[in-house]
């Protein structure tokens, strides 16, 4: 016996306990830390799926659109968050476009593609291609996606734009709402339930 | 109280970091998701410190350079990042000042303050206050990624303002060594190990 399917194993203290289920909207808590073991999952992967394709086109949305219209003496100038990146990595700030690039647009894409990759693949209650790949690759990227920190960033420079300038928040401002929601539902969910959910727990992939 | 969980190093068991299984203690890999298996973090402590330090001598010329150049008809002006704070706190936008506050000062000040204090405490392998500790960690992780606000800031307005005469924008090497800041914090957030608050001096290893 290797894998202890029952047990789960608190990632903050390492206390070992065994899983029960869960009730509706109940969370499990680690004993000795109290950090979240598992939560109840009510996990559907059809709902799921339908939040990520929706989040697919409001990524394209978001991204293409700008998201703040500035008017001033008959000018007027706007700019979507792709324009926010290059603007920053301009000569000796290349690395923090970089840094840029990857948090607001590169992790979230690669959030909604792989989930997105996954879950169809789960509707059939079946492993996708690649499928180890893709959740490892989820698990890591996890936290260093900021969509909600371009949200706020974008009502601070409107409110910072606005003493000067004329300002009017553009559709990619809105879209960037919308988005953030659905980003925090799909992506900041523990998706690592579709381990032990789908067949294949004894295909072992590593090492080829 | 009832009786604590045993630990995982007590039963043979090693949970993986990626796929959240339990595993057996001598498996290099998790069966499930092929992930390397450890017990602890490798190296956690001297990477924390050596990613924490980094962002310490990162966060002087963070706060000390200008992060902005702007010109409005004329009159150029380089702006750091506290500058920016008291700019609006002059105008009136006490709260975005508040904001901008603690995304930029106070969340990375925090950070290096918990990180610091929960690295001294391991290696002392002290018990006081797990609990809190343990939780004061989970803070850190949960706030860290917000000191980025800033950036998206210098960037939107760089890439707004840009009308020849009558005023641009343009970030600055600050904004460079922020960024850089944020990275490193939450670089050593991650290789913290938070297992480590609550292992025993006796205990094994």
């Amino acid at each position: 016996m290797t894998l202890y399917p029952a047990l789960v194993v608190c990632e903050h203290c390492d206390s070992v306990y065994r899983k029960h289920d869960l009730d509706h909207d109940e969370v499990a808590r680690c004993g000795r830390c109290r950090a979240v073991l598992y939560r109840a999952s009510r996990l559907d992967i059809d709902h799921l799926l339908a939040l990520t394709l929706t989040a697919a086109i409001v990524f394209v949305i978001a991204n293409v659109s700008p998201v703040i219209r500035i008017t001033v003496g008959g000018m007027h100038n706007e700019a979507n968050l792709l324009q926010a990146i290059s603007a920053l990595s301009q000569g000796s700030a290349l690395i923090v476009g970089l840094v840029a690039a990857a948090t607001l647009f590169l992790v979230p894409l690669l959030q909604i593609v792989l989930l997105g990759w996954v879950l169809l693949f789960a509707r059939a209650g079946r492993r996708a291609p690649g499928f180890g790949f893709a959740m490892r690759v989820l698990h890591h990227i996890r936290p260093w996606s900021m969509t909600e920190v371009f949200l706020l960033g974008v009502l601070v420079a409107i409110v910072k734009l606005s003493g000067m300038l004329n300002v009017i928040a553009g559709p990619g401002t809105y879209a960037t709402v919308v988005l953030t929601v659905l980003v925090t539902v799909i992506a900041k969910r523990d998706v690592r339930i579709l381990w032990g959910r789908l067949s294949g727990d004894t295909d072992v992939e590593w090492g080829t | 109280m009832t009786a604590l969980a045993p630990r995982a190093h007590e039963l043979g068991i090693v949970g993986c970091h990626t796929c959240g299984s339990a595993c057996s203690a001598d498996l290099p890999r998790c069966p499930r998701c092929g992930s390397p298996l450890h017990r602890r973090k490798p190296d956690s402590l001297a990477r924390t410190w050596a990613f924490l330090i980094a962002a310490l001598i990162l966060y002087i010329p963070s706060n000390v350079l200008p992060v902005m150049y702007t010109s409005m008809l004329g009159r150029g002006e380089a702006s750091t990042i506290l500058h920016g704070v008291v700019e609006f706190w002059k105008s009136g936008s006490w709260d975005i000042a508040l904001l901008i506050f603690i995304a930029s000062v106070a969340v990375p000040s925090t950070k290096f303050l918990v990180l610091g204090t929960l690295l001294v405490t391991v290696q002392r392998r002290s018990t006081w206050a797990r609990q809190q500790r343990a939780r004061l960690y989970r803070f850190v992780e949960l706030i860290g990624y917000w000191s980025m606000l800033d950036v998206v800031v210098v960037a939107l307005v760089s890439a707004l303002v840009q009308f020849h005469l009558l005023g641009t924008a343009e970030p600055r090497l600050g904004i460079v060594f922020f960024g850089l800041v944020v990275v490193l914090t939450m670089c050593a957030a991650m290789s913290f190990d938070p297992r480590l608050i609550w292992d025993d001096a006796d205990g094994s290893e």
